[in-house]
């Protein structure tokens, strides 16, 4: 499939997304948010997962910094209430930013599994601190916000919450896909396939990496601040293992490497997880089976299946074609 | 390459996909004299023992009045919880927003409590809190949540009085080891000021995080020259820690908030609880008529006795039925609820109740021991929480002055501040 064709199809998406969701009843429109925020938070997994090949297990942390930090401005300080909302949105991407650049310190040494112990090990951290440092986050009751901010624009109505989602969302996309069609991007696909070769090449691949790293803590901040408000809590649960897990799984599910597919993971995970568990308590087994089949049967995950499609088609194309001669 | 096949397949996913979403977004039809209620507990996870109580005290209910409550046919939705408070968020939105319910009812942890009563207020929608019991919710928040009713209890409220008890029984130096979260803080808290009031000193206390299954960290650090353990268990903590605290060779006496001996876990104990005394305002071993016919009825039908998780939501559909009656089945709107929910004078199970100005039970607690022995007529000894002192009608501020009460911070890890702590 050639790029054009592909951007027509993502802008179409974009747009049925965009006009349909409004009109869709109250429930469909809070769940849609949802997965808008956390495909954020999924495609900045793919930056580090799909194109560096650093699977991270503790995206969470950004998310909880993002979201902590608005929750504490907001409930504490009645901070971002107004227009300084905006504010609010840069020191949450600084935040997510700056505390990758610290985790990364230790981070970015690693690679393969040793990588994904320690982003685990420092995600728990993150856990910890919310856990146990009670006069600030709250601890295990967490920190309720007030009324989402209102300056011109009352962000409390959920649709045009709604639509703010939906345009960081497409910011983030825009910036991410740049990025990884960019020279630089280009070079940590260069790690991702053969870092030995980059290193003998000239490029000084720990700053590379480094550098994607904090990119990713700075997105998965952006979707803290987000997060913070379409929830109204921030609790230790955003910051929780399974939080980490989720992302990494919605990359998977929708296909590393495509930015994209993080995003439609994020869609299918988030309706499964609230939907299927209205109608049946064993839902999670089915996320599960999911999951299992997607990484056994799809290993390039959901967006493989137009490319599996027609290289299926070309082989029976070519076989009847054999048997002519 | 254009493949007309493909591409119209294509169009016809994407219909499909938005049909799928309008379909899903439509709201169902509220009829004139239907009564929508939710229900969020946890059906699935370390908590569902107590969820399935919870669940079953309000259907059992249901049954009763054959879903009828005075002309209203009663929609009962339950949702799954996870006992996660931002998990119990959603849910409620669910039901608010999906099913167009006129209360949502439940919450299991205190902390879900306090994560979900803004949501009342914020999509406007009434929330009966019957067991969560977070102090401040009907206390220093309780203008932040006009739409809310507490069915249930304040933590500390049975603390209050079995502080004083406890002091009067002549206990001079306790340990407090409780479940770190704010239900602990907040029973272990009240149980403090009041023994602490009466001239009892608590000398540690000990803080294992909720869900803690291992003791074995914190049982050695006890300090063996106290005169007794205030322990305070939620959900599975509940049956690991008497066990371990016995295999430990600890023979202190041991006092504990209500849910560490309550009747979900109660059955499952083992004898190494007998002579434990806690206090809360239900024991299924009450014998007021009311009572015991609710145990007969719930055990004869659950296989179970029923725990203060059931008693508490079977009293809760009684109260709602109540205000239906007076209403003749007619929804009152929101505020007209809350009022006539709040002035329900009721016989229930746990004897009787009203709600004090600031929409919270005032109601008997009960000091009870556990004792191995029959009970209801049942032929077999088993183990119940038998009723050793009764203090009638306690409100949560107890003896205290309300404005008083109120000018002191809520109870914490940190307060009251552990002032005789060795």
């Amino acid at each position: 499939m050639d790029s054009r064709r592909k951007l027509v199809i993502v802008i179409a998406a974009l747009l049925v997304v965009l006009l349909i969701t409004p009109h869709s009843g109250s429930y469909i429109l809070v769940l849609v948010t949802h997965a808008l925020i956390f495909a954020i938070l999924a495609m900045s997994v793919d930056i580090l997962l799909g194109y560096t090949g650093l699977p991270s297990l503790g995206q969470a942390a950004y998310l909880g910094m993002g979201a902590y930090l608005t929750a504490i401005l907001a409930a504490r300080f009645q901070f971002g209430l107004d227009g300084t909302f905006w504010l609010v949105v840069v020191l949450g991407i600084l935040i997510g930013a700056a505390t990758a650049a610290l985790f990364g310190l230790f981070a970015v040494h690693a690679a393969g599994v040793y990588f994904l112990m320690i982003t685990l090990a420092l995600g728990m951290c993150v856990w910890g601190l919310a856990y146990r440092w009670n006069s600030v986050t709250g601890g295990d009751n967490g920190i309720v916000l007030p009324p989402r901010p209102a300056f011109g624009i009352e962000l409390a109505d959920d649709v045009t919450y709604f639509y703010l989602v939906f345009g960081f969302f497409v910011v983030s996309l825009v910036m991410m896909a740049i990025l990884v069609r960019s020279p630089f991007g280009r070079s940590l696909v260069g790690i991702r396939e053969n870092e030995l070769r980059m290193r003998i090449l000239g490029y000084n691949t720990w700053l590379h990496k480094y550098i994607a790293f904090i990119i990713a803590g700075g997105f998965g901040g952006l979707a803290g601040v987000l997060w913070a408000h379409a929830h109204g809590l921030v609790s230790t649960e955003d910051v929780v293992l399974a939080t980490s897990v989720d992302a990494l799984l919605m990359v998977v599910l929708g296909g590393p490497g495509t930015l994209v597919g993080g995003a439609i993971g994020a869609g299918i995970v988030v309706f499964l997880r609230e939907y299927l568990s209205t109608f049946v308590p064993w839902w999670q087994y089915v996320l599960g089976g999911v999951y299992v089949l997607t990484i056994l049967y799809l290993p390039g995950g959901l967006m493989s299946i137009p490319e599996r499609i027609r290289s299926r088609r070309a082989q029976r194309a070519v076989i009847p074609a054999k048997a002519g001669i | 390459m254009s493949r007309p096949a493909g591409r119209s397949s294509t169009w016809g996913r994407i219909a499909g996909i938005l049909a799928l979403a309008t379909f899903m977004g439509s709201p169902p039809a509220i009829g004139a004299q239907e009564l929508r209620i939710g229900f969020v507990a946890p059906i699935t996870g370390p908590f569902s023992q107590v969820g399935k109580d919870m669940v079953n005290g309000f259907q059992l209910y249901l049954d009763e009045v054959g879903g009828n409550f005075a002309g209203a046919k009663v929609t009962f939705l339950v949702e799954d919880e996870e006992a996660k408070p931002p998990v119990a968020v959603r849910k409620v939105e669910k039901l608010i927003r999906q099913d167009k319910v006129h209360m949502f009812i439940g919450g299991l942890l205190a902390s879900t409590g306090y994560a979900i009563a803004p949501v009342s207020t914020r999509l406007k929608t009434v929330y009966v809190a019957s067991i969560p019991a977070s102090d401040d919710l009907t206390q220093r928040d309780a203008a932040k949540y006009p739409l809310m009713v507490r069915t249930g209890w304040t933590s500390s409220q049975p603390s209050h009085p079995f502080g004083e008890w406890a002091c009067q029984q002549g206990y001079k130096r306790i340990v407090a080891i409780g479940a770190d979260f704010a239900f602990g803080h907040e029973v272990v808290g009240g149980f403090q000021k009041a023994f602490e009031d009466c001239g009892g000193r608590i000398i540690q206390k000990i803080w294992p995080p909720l869900g803690t299954i291992d003791f074995g960290p914190y049982i050695p650090t006890i300090k063996k020259d106290a005169d007794a353990i205030f322990t305070l268990m939620a959900g599975p903590m509940s049956l690991q820690f008497p066990k371990q605290l016995a295999s430990a060779g600890i023979r202190l006496p041991v006092l504990g908030g209500g849910t560490s001996y309550d009747e979900f876990v109660l059955p499952s104990m083992g004898d190494e609880v007998i002579g434990h005394i806690s206090a809360l305002q239900y024991s299924a071993a009450l014998d007021n008529p009311k009572n015991v016919a609710f145990v007969k009825k719930y055990r004869e039908k659950y296989g179970k006795v029923p725990s203060y998780y059931s008693e508490a939501n079977y009293s809760t559909a009684q109260m709602i039925h109540e205000v239906m009656k007076k209403t003749k089945g007619k929804w009152p709107g929101q505020e007209q609820f809350v009022k006539l929910l709040s002035s329900v004078e009721l016989e229930t199970p746990r004897g009787p109740v009203r709600l004090d100005e600031m929409r919270n039970p005032v109601h008997n607690i009960y000091i009870r021991i556990v004792r191995k022995k029959r009970e209801h007529g049942y032929d077999k000894d088993e183990l119940w929480n038998s009723v050793i002192k009764t203090y009638p009608n306690v409100g949560q501020f107890w003896k205290y002055k309300k404005e008083e009460f109120l000018k002191q911070p809520v109870y914490s890890r940190d307060y009251p501040p552990c002032k005789y702590c060795e």
